[in-house]
């Protein structure tokens, strides 16, 4: 079983709890206009790698991992089921903290082979972190090319499988900042049992340099960085709609 | 032996001899819990603050110094009582009468000193310079009158960096607990009878041993005059945690007034004194605000000591640094961790007076440390960015439980163990050395003897390897008798008697050498085995740049391929130095360490086989070279962690730089906690303070 991946980062902080070690996933059927890593956008490209290798990279340093683990992301990790099962079977069975952080698009109750492959995947895994770009369908299309009904199915598909998880959402002026998104955001989230935690991000502007570099047109091209404090203030609404739910 | 002013203490080993470590182990209180019982600054401590910074800032608007002494030669004693506010200061004392003075020290070179003074706007009193010319002799001096041809060259070429030859040489660490403990007559009782056990046979070594002896009485009389023109007789004991922290600075006063040395460290103070502290706080002697002001006023104190340096100093080491290193924590051989309130109390000082690089706050890590000690150095060290963490699992194995670091990485026993402070030898240039056969690459002289250059046009890796390895050779013989000289005039000329004094009469000596370019070395040796390296020459036939043709295997990634390269080259050069004799017996070690001379290092180097042009900075310590480390810190600091500590026992830095957002969502995260249970089924669903523990990114 082999993987595609676009790099790995030994000291991953910002994927999961603790220091984790983090394989970006080539491939992504997404394209999300703010994307920060169009050059993992195609698939059956990049390095290829074992979960043999993967494990031995980690256990190598693993006393750094302590409180971590592996953490997938990429790109869309999903789309490579096969070779995550194989590679979080073989941590778990040596207690390794597992981790997938995914758009949850390739989420399809129309494919019976691959929700049974999911069924399996989840088995072995700790965490989800699931980006919901938007609340909306037509929003979450505009912004990412597809419409959003397989991502909220997974999230429930996740709260019946009892999988701990979190959810980040990011904060773009024009296009996820309104109030009312919002709190339909924090609605849906909030009837979720297995949500741990939430994280919003302000966009950034640090995949700008890679469409020039891969000569490709940016489509946000212009906007600034959001400061951090919209993106508490988006969190507010969030958390409103959260308590609604839950009062 | 027994004083009142030990009632209270568990009895041990510490009252028969000088002891300072059977003391803390019969009597420290490990503490488990969290900072809460710790106090901000009193309306004093944030009073004299002011005034510091107020100081600080006449300092800066006044080029660098704001008063410098061009008359009085620093001794212990020289100098009249000075302070900041004496009804407002807990813990007193300065080098000279007033703060933000920098004393006067000529023995280390009165070059150096006259040096200091004029590029700094002052001109020193020429009966002093005529003095220390024509009658009295300095370290650099004499240093100079024993060199050889050889040696000069080397300096000036530097391939050998950075020599304490003219300017103290620091990095020793008085025990100056034992003033504390035990008052200054005792010592002083002890080392009338070391002088009078010595053995009688005069040999050189004998007469120096009893002439040094001599002087350290002399200093530790000295101390106790000292202390009494402040109002304090340091005589005996002291008899509560004030008096502690006080006669403990005082010998740390003493002898930052008589030496100017690179690195003036202060030892492993904190869980002795939470000693007095628990006792005063049991009794009701003190509160712990209070003693956390004690402390603030000490912690004020010791950033506030000052050296006359020349700007050619502070380019070296980036900024005017005297190493005030104090280390905190730790294992005891016995398993407890050694962490107390004090522990807390002086990582606190980050808070109660702000972040500052002086003291220079170490924390002798362990994976046994409690936790919620780990958290709290984690938090302070996000918000101050001021905390240096050494591995204590690493050096508790060589030295103990009540070892120091002196300066940035050097560990050496608090009392037992000192250290001949011996710079940098320059191995990347070493390198370029044995390409083109002792030549320097930068100036064309023959620094080196002739041995044959390589004359192909690629670089073969075996034939490198063979005479690189000769090159090492001929480098450590003549760095480390470069390094005899050095220390014999030290001791003979800028003696540290004070310091010396709050050691035993057995002392071990380390040897100290380094290391400098190392990951340069690693990089190229390794470019010169898995790419092609093509030599470029000027019109006299020396190798002036490298071309690199093809990939290589580099430092910095957890490949073993170049990693085995770096520790190779540590080995052999160790084993090099090992083979020469050393002075005053001292054991070799080295050390791969450079925090900020690494870029001044650099620029005085040729191009390298691996790629990097001519005057480019090394990177620092043992650290990969910038942006070659592409897989994650992880991988960097496991490349780091496989050189071998045998080999460097003197230390391995890695300077690691990381902003405080990429260190986890915030500190919670990166504890491993962020998990908040929202789980209506425990009850406490909708209720909005569940919500704080979530986060937002940054």
């Amino acid at each position: 079983m082999t993987g595609y991946i676009h790099s790995k980062e030994s000291f991953g902080t910002v994927d999961g709890p603790g220091i984790r070690y983090v394989l970006f996933m080539q491939g992504c059927p997404l394209r999300c206009i703010y994307c920060h890593n169009p050059d993992t956008w195609e698939t059956g490209k990049g390095e290829k790698i074992t979960p043999d290798e993967v494990l031995q990279e980690f256990n190598k340093n693993r006393s750094f991992y302590s409180k971590g683990g592996i953490t997938v992301t990429g790109g869309e990790p999903l789309l490579q089921v096969d070779f995550l099962t194989e590679l979080f079977k073989k941590a778990k069975a040596e207690n390794i903290h597992t981790c997938i952080d995914t758009s949850g698009i390739t989420y399809n109750t129309d494919n019976p082979a691959y929700m049974q492959k999911l069924d399996e995947l989840m088995n072995y895994t700790d965490l989800v972190m699931l980006d919901i770009k938007h609340i909306d369908p037509e929003s979450h299309k505009k912004l990412t090319s597809k419409d959003n009904s397989r991502v909220l199915d997974f999230a429930k598909y996740l709260e019946t499988k009892k999988i701990p998880l979190w959810v980040r959402h990011i904060i773009i002026e024009g296009y996820t900042d309104k109030p009312e998104d919002l709190r339909k955001l924090g609605e849906f989230i909030g009837k979720l049992k297995n949500l741990r935690a939430l994280d919003v991000l302000p966009y950034h502007t640090m995949g700008v340099n890679k469409y020039k570099e891969m000569g490709i047109p940016y489509p946000l091209e212009g906007m600034e960085a959001l400061p951090m404090e919209k993106a508490i203030e988006a969190k507010k609404y969030i958390l409103e709609g959260v308590k609604k739910t839950r009062l | 032996m027994d004083f009142e002013n030990w009632k209270g203490f568990e009895t041990g080993t510490w009252k028969k001899e000088i002891n300072v470590r059977s003391f803390i182990k019969h009597n420290y209180t490990p503490y488990d819990g969290d900072e809460t019982f710790l106090e901000g600054p009193t309306q004093d401590t944030i009073d004299l603050w002011e005034q510091v910074l107020d100081l600080t800032k006449q300092e800066r608007d006044a080029g660098g110094v704001l008063d410098m002494d061009t008359k009085t030669i620093s001794t212990i004693t020289s100098h009249a009582p000075g302070y900041l506010n004496k009804d407002k200061e807990k813990i007193v004392g300065f080098q000279t009468d007033k703060p933000f003075k920098r004393a006067l020290m000529p023995y280390g070179g009165i070059r150096m000193a006259e040096k200091a003074c004029k590029d700094n706007g002052y001109e020193i009193d020429p009966e002093i310079k005529e003095f220390f010319t024509t009658h009295r002799k300095t370290h650099n001096a004499g240093v100079f009158d024993a060199y050889t041809p050889e040696m000069r060259a080397c300096r000036s070429s530097h391939i050998i960096t950075g020599l304490p030859d003219a300017y103290g040489r620091g990095r020793i660490i008085g025990d100056y607990r034992r003033v504390a403990l035990y008052g200054v007559d005792r010592l002083i009782a002890d080392k009338l009878e070391q002088k009078e056990t010595t053995r009688s046979a005069m040999y050189s070594h004998i007469i120096q041993e009893r002439e040094e002896l001599s002087e350290q009485i002399r200093a530790l009389q000295q101390l106790k005059e000292m202390a009494m023109s402040y109002g304090f007789d340091i005589s005996l004991p002291a008899k509560d945690t004030k008096e502690a922290i006080q006669w403990l600075y005082f010998g740390y006063l003493a002898a930052v007034k008589e030496q100017n040395g690179a690195a003036m460290s202060l030892g492993r103070t904190s869980t002795f004194l939470d000693i007095y502290a628990e006792r005063d706080l049991k009794n009701g002697v003190y509160t712990e605000k209070e003693i956390q002001e004690m402390i603030d006023h000490f912690i004020m104190k010791l950033r506030l000591i000052k050296f006359a340096r020349t700007p050619e100093y502070n380019q070296l080491f980036s900024g005017d640094p005297q190493w005030v290193t104090e280390s905190i924590g730790g294992v005891a051989i016995d398993g407890r961790h050694m962490v107390t309130k004090m522990s807390f109390r002086y990582l606190h000082t980050l808070e109660n007076l702000g972040a500052a690089p002086e003291p220079n706050l170490t924390v002798l890590w362990s994976l046994r440390l409690p936790e919620n000690f780990k958290r709290f150095c984690a938090k302070i060290s996000i918000e101050t960015s001021s905390v240096q963490y050494e591995n204590d699992d690493l050096m508790r194995f060589h030295h103990g439980d009540d070892y120091a670091i002196a300066c940035c990485v050097s560990s050496m026993v608090v009392g037992k163990e000192m250290q001949f402070f011996g710079a940098r030898a320059n191995l990347a240039k070493c390198l370029l050395y044995a390409i083109n056969g002792g030549v320097d690459e930068i100036s064309g002289k023959q620094v080196a003897p002739e041995y044959r250059p390589i004359t192909s046009e690629y670089l073969d890796y075996d034939e490198v390897m063979k005479k690189y390895d000769d090159m090492m050779q001929w480098l450590a013989g003549v760095y480390v008798n470069t390094l005899n000289i050095i220390h014999y005039m030290h001791d003979k000329y800028c003696y540290e008697r004070l310091q010396m004094a709050l050691h035993d009469k057995k002392v071990t000596r380390w040897f100290a050498t380094g290391i400098a370019g190392l990951s340069v070395v690693a990089d190229s040796l390794s470019a010169i085995k898995y790419a092609k390296v093509k030599t470029i020459r000027d019109e006299n036939g020396l190798v002036v740049d490298y071309e690199v043709e093809g990939d290589f295997p580099k430092y910095g990634n957890d490949d073993d391929r170049v990693d085995s390269i770096a520790y190779e080259i540590v080995h052999r050069f160790m084993t090099h130095i090992r083979k020469n004799h050393t002075y005053r017996d001292g054991i070799p070690t080295t050390s791969i360490l450079t925090i900020t001379s690494n870029v001044v290092y650099g620029k005085n180097t040729g191009a390298t086989p691996d790629g990097r042009k001519k005057g480019e900075a090394f990177a620092p310590g043992a650290n990969p070279m910038h942006r070659r480390d592409t897989h994650g810190a992880v991988s960097s600091l496991a490349s780091v962690a496989k050189l071998p500590f045998i080999d460097a026992q003197d230390g391995i830095s890695n300077t690691f730089s990381i902003i405080p957002g990429a260190l986890g969502k915030d500190d919670r995260i990166f504890a491993g906690d962020i998990e908040v249970d929202l789980d209506c089924s425990n009850g406490a669903c909708g209720t909005p303070t569940l919500f704080e523990g979530l986060d937002t990114d940054e």
